[in-house]
């Protein structure tokens, strides 16, 4: 018996032709393809799957698809995936499973104790016991013991998931069948239409029933529909992908599991619609009385679905609970499978005969309920009595089917904001008034009988297509045999004498009657209250088949009608989401791509050790020599710009071109000091604030022509600055006449920089004239630079004289290899970052992320000079003023010299008073080694720290205290005259 | 996500765009002539309102256009999808 000792020789839907060897908490099972992991399962008697989540009770299968409660499993090896409703995970060969939260086994659970202690364990209790001192003391045991499956440690090995954008004008959710009829009728009408089902194959709810179309099984008339679908080019139909979230302007968004694509894990479709038709059926309600959680107790529909889909017997012998009349059709599928059916309790004083006439012989109890289920690991047994009171009588039976009514899947239309209403007819929520272009159709509207739920579909496809202008017409449908209509009458719970009875709302997160109950005496009482002190319907499953009993359990204790307790809110995912689906293909990579300079590759070649330097730029930080370690390489590098000659790559610098009449006002607002008297080929070092008064930006701005900028920015704030510009210009000043073009990437430059500079450049070939009077620091010079196109700026960031030679960026990489070849005789070297915060250090020259760290403002760095008090106006001037009117001590600019010359100290280090354990006074901003002053020199902020030149203060690092003294913050050239030499 | 129209593009995801904040009264010309409680204010007190808002929004990653919208912050809808204000 390959398939199980509770499997049928015929029917069903499996091919028993494929037997699927699998493994389930160790042991080997076989199953054959077609199974779900819990039909696979239920086929070998497997009974006790799970440990509840609380109080780690014995759980088995309740549901036969998303609506699972109850059996979460975990996937191990190459496709691990965590918290999968059993009744979802699909066989296949090798398949290797374990129920999570339970230790070591389900069978035996070392914290099944809990069960014991129950009466310790409310509602709330954790919020009750936990508080003092400190949850987060406690909270790492209390996920342990109360855990879900761990995430997966390893990428999936099959291949990606990626990421799919789509557009449709009707997207049919759900292929029962209503959504296979919207879908026939709007797809004939030539509209473009998506249709998107959860399981693996079409057909929705008759897939698990007996149900006739025109005489002859209704799955003939599935196949035909789907076969006429397939055909249509205008159709598209998706199979395992599952409708997860509805947001705003009618997009969807869908997770195909099992993408025909063999290296896609699983895709994820966003989709923007026209028109939405919901038709995701309707969810199966649990029954509440005592011990409704052991295994054995199951949804009727779940084993129906078993019998007629699986052919699986889910137990021998079956007594039926039902407050409804869709369980007898349920039953009596059950019957022709082979399982024996003790008794029907139905909590209805007066059953409808023709659903009675579906179970010859069989005893049906009217005004009866089940009070209490028997057995522990599994159900041996059903404690009857009549609903009005009396005394229980043991049915034997290893099966309990409940059916406690039907509640359409409104969630999508909820999630689209959708209000929903309280039919009392059917005891259930239905949508109400839609708030987007989305209706619901058939069982999800509340059509439940085969015929209504056809004509639902087929109707509210059509109105889809002609809403859009499509020319649809009426389908012809078929003839759906009669069986008893729907007629229900609401049982919440079955109320119980015994105080330590549990009868479970929420299966999954073991809310009973009496929590709800608490909430409501602790004053908890409105839904979405009791759902956060309770955590009813905060599982994994949200409540599926149990929160209706929530709402209904705090109603009638309430004594309100159900439409006024309302339902908590549905939200997305609808069902479990890989983190992997929802990302796609947007890795970090993918998302923000490197950027590289046209050197990129040279510097490669020269073994540069590269960084990201700033808004996803690589640079070289350093070029080591064979043997050398890092420090004697930004030794080499920062002497060669002191003392010799060295170029660098300064092209991720933002740089953008300004044009308009209104150029010169705009740089006057956005920069402190003054910038209308500019004259063309000069520049200006600018700092930028925001408008509450901190250093925006730093760079220099040079004037090209009338009413023509040339903007530079810091590499890591480009785009902020140009979004700043951007919003000053169309939010606050929309009628300046002013064009802002990004052209950072069409410059590249290389710098070269160092006392012999103007060797190198003559030695290049030029014909600018580069004597300083005739170019002189701050100024910019169009020419030719070895017979390249060349804008060349001098300015400096190393406090040498330096020649900024900006080229077409498809130059730099032929103007770089000039550089080297003809800078060789002169000693030129390429330096690196590092080097260049070495030598931006020794100049006390601003860095911001360093100096400027979200707090500093330009008197607080020594620059007041650059407050502009011509100027009425500029962006920060009056918040500076205002902060600078009320506060004593500022964090000042300083330089730091630690006793120990040849002391490091980590950048971003506190300093304390003496060095104790107080509040900072200040930190250390930048630490290096100098090669001028050689020996290390930092800079820093520190409180009032213009006022303590010459004072000892205290680096206080982990494990010990570095003093060191206050000094000016510039170790080379205070005066500037190599700059501008 | 939002779909937002571009007069030039048409119809387009919200991550396309940029969002330009709520329109609010221009930047004083003259900062000065405020109290300081009251440039604290313009600073710092945004209306938050609950239901519809006039914002800008920057077609950043298309074609750099800034559209004006109205858009219900309690619903996500958008009011006045063609009501462009090309300023």
């Amino acid at each position: 018996m390959t398939g199980g000792k509770f499997r049928n020789a015929a029917g069903g839907r499996v091919d028993r032709g494929r037997p699927l060897r699998f493994r389930f908490n160790g042991r080997a099972y076989q199953g054959f393809e077609g199974d779900t992991l819990a039909s696979a399962l239920l086929a070998h008697g497997a009974r006790l799957t799970a440990r509840s989540f609380k109080y780690h009770r014995p759980r088995g299968i309740v549901g036969a698809g998303v609506e699972e409660p109850s059996c979460f499993v975990e996937l191990m090896g190459a496709e691990a995936a965590g918290n999968q409703p059993i009744t979802t995970v699909r066989l296949r060969e090798g398949l290797d499973a374990r129920s999570v939260n339970c230790w070591p086994s389900p069978g035996f659970d070392l914290l099944s104790v809990n069960q014991f202690v129950a009466r310790m364990l409310p509602a709330g209790f954790y919020y009750k016991t936990f508080m003092w001192p400190d949850w987060h003391l406690f909270e790492p045991h209390i996920r342990r013991a109360a855990g879900l499956a761990a995430a997966p440690q390893s990428d999936p090995r099959k291949g990606r998931y990626e990421t799919r954008h789509s557009h449709c004008d009707v997207l049919v959710v759900g292929a029962g069948p209503a959504g296979l009829a919207a879908a026939l009728a709007a797809g004939r009408s030539g509209a473009r239409v998506l249709l998107a089902d959860d399981g693996p194959e079409p057909g929705g709810s008759l897939l698990g029933r007996s149900s006739t179309l025109d005489g002859v099984p209704a799955l003939d008339w599935v196949a035909r529909a789907t076969a006429e679908l397939d055909s249509m080019a205008n159709v598209t139909r998706l199979s395992d992908a599952v409708v997860w979230a509805y947001r705003e302007a009618n997009l969807l968004l869908i997770t195909e599991r099992a993408p025909a694509a063999a290296h896609v894990v699983q895709r994820t479709w966003r989709v923007r619609a026209g028109r939405v038709v919901i038709a995701t059926g309707a969810i199966e309600r649990s029954l509440v009385f005592a011990d409704n959680d052991r295994p054995g107790v199951m949804l009727a529909s779940a084993a129906q679905t078993y019998v007629n889909r699986y052919a699986v017997r889910p137990g021998h012998s079956a007594v039926l609970f039902t407050n409804n009349s869709s369980a007898y059709a349920a039953a009596a599928d059950l019957r022709a499978g082979g399982v024996e059916i003790a008794a029907v309790v139905d909590s209805r004083e007066t059953v409808p005969e023709e659903a009675k006439a579906l179970l010859p012989g069989v005893e049906v109890l009217e005004g009866h309920v089940i009070e209490r289920a028997r057995g522990a690991r599994s159900v041996a047994g059903a404690d009857v009595r009549p609903r009005a009171g009396g005394l229980p009588r043991t049915i034997a039976c290893d099966l309990i089917c409940m059916s406690g009514g039907w509640s359409p899947t409104v969630h999508l239309f909820s999630q689209s904001r959708g209000r929903l209403r309280f039919d009392e007819t059917i005891a259930a929520f239905v949508p109400g008034e839609a708030a987007q272009p989305a209706v619901c159709a058939g069982a999800a509207a509340g059509s439940f009988d085969l015929s209504g739920a056809l004509a639902d579909g087929a109707e509210k496809g059509l109105r889809a297509a002609q809403d859009l202008g499509f020319e649809a017409r009426p389908l012809d449908l078929p003839a759906a045999d009669s069986g008893p209509g729907y007629a229900i009458e609401a049982l919440w719970h079955v109320p119980q004498d015994s105080p330590s009875a549990k009868a479970f709302l929420d299966i999954q997160h073991d809310v009973t009657v009496s929590d709800i109950q608490l909430a409501i005496r602790e004053g908890f009482g409105a839904v979405e209250h009791a759902k956060r002190y309770t955590t009813a319907g905060m599982g994994i499953d949200q409540g599926k088949t149990g929160n209706i009993n929530v709402i209904g359990t705090i109603a009638a204790q309430q004594g309100l009608p159900l439409q006024a307790v309302g339902t908590t809110t549905f939200r997305s995912p609808y069902v479990p989401v890989d983190f992997g689906a929802l990302a796609g293909a947007r890795e970090e990579t993918v998302v923000l791509p490197y950027r590289h300079t046209p050197v990129t590759e040279w510097n490669k070649r020269q073994g540069a050790v590269m960084y990201e330097a700033g808004a996803r730029w690589r640079r070289p930080g350093y070029y080591p020599l064979p043997d050398e370690g890092f420090q004697e390489s930004v030794n080499r590098e920062a002497l060669a710009v002191r003392r010799g000659v060295a170029v660098y790559d300064g092209s991720p610098l933002g740089k953008f071109e300004i044009k308009g009449r209104d150029a010169p006002k705009l740089l006057d607002l956005l920069y402190t000091n003054l910038f209308a008297s500019l004259k063309a080929g000069n520049g200006r070092y600018g700092l930028m604030l925001s408008d509450d008064g901190l250093i925006l930006d730093d760079g220099v701005t040079f004037k090209l022509g009338e009413h023509h900028y040339l903007m530079s920015t810091s590499t890591a704030h480009a785009e902020e600055v140009y979004r700043h510009m951007e919003h000053l210009l169309r939010v606050e000043r929309p009628d300046w006449q002013v064009r802002i073009t990004p052209v950072t990437s069409q410059w590249a430059n290389a710098t070269v920089c160092g006392p012999r500079a103007r060797e190198v450049m003559e030695a290049l070939g030029t014909d600018i004239d580069l004597a300083p009077e005739a170019f002189p620091f701050m100024a910019l010079r169009d020419g030719r630079v070895a017979d390249f196109a060349a804008r060349v700026c001098r300015v400096s960031f190393t406090g040498e004289l330096s020649f900024e030679i900006n080229v077409k960026s498809r130059h730099l990489a032929a103007l770089w290899q000039r550089i080297m070849a003809v800078g060789e005789p002169f000693g030129l070297i390429p330096i690196g970052s590092e080097a260049n915060h070495v030598l931006r250090v020794e100049k006390g020259f601003l860095s911001l992320g360093h100096e400027v760290d979200g707090t500093a403002d330009p008197y607080d760095l020594g620059m007041g000079w650059i407050m502009s008090k011509k100027k009425d106006d500029y962006i920060g001037k009056r918040a500076v003023a205002i902060r600078r009117s009320r506060e004593a001590a500022r964090r000042e600019l300083v330089g730091l010299l630690t006793e120990d010359p040849g002391r490091l100290v980590t950048e971003g280090a506190p300093l304390t008073p003496g060095g104790r354990r107080e509040a900072s006074e200040g930190f250390v901003s930048a630490s290096v080694w100098s090669v001028v002053q050689n020996r290390s020199v930092a800079l820093g902020l520190l409180a009032d720290g213009r006022q303590r030149m010459g004072e000892r203060v205290h680096v206080r690092l982990k494990d010990e205290v570095v003093p060191a003294k206050v000094v000016a913050p510039c170790f080379h050239d205070p005066d500037g005259k190599l700059l501008r030499s | 996500m939002l779909k937002i129209t571009c007069p030039f593009c048409g119809p387009r995801n919200e991550s396309e765009f940029v969002h330009g904040g709520p329109e609010k009264p221009r930047r004083p010309e003259d900062p000065a002539a405020l109290s300081d409680t009251d440039w604290i204010d313009h600073l710092t007190v945004p209306d938050n309102p609950m239901g519809p808002v006039r914002e800008k929004w920057w077609h950043l990653r298309g074609c750099g256009q800034w559209v004006t919208i109205t858009r219900d912050t309690v619903s996500h809808d958008i009011l006045d999808e063609d009501g462009h204000d090309r300023r």
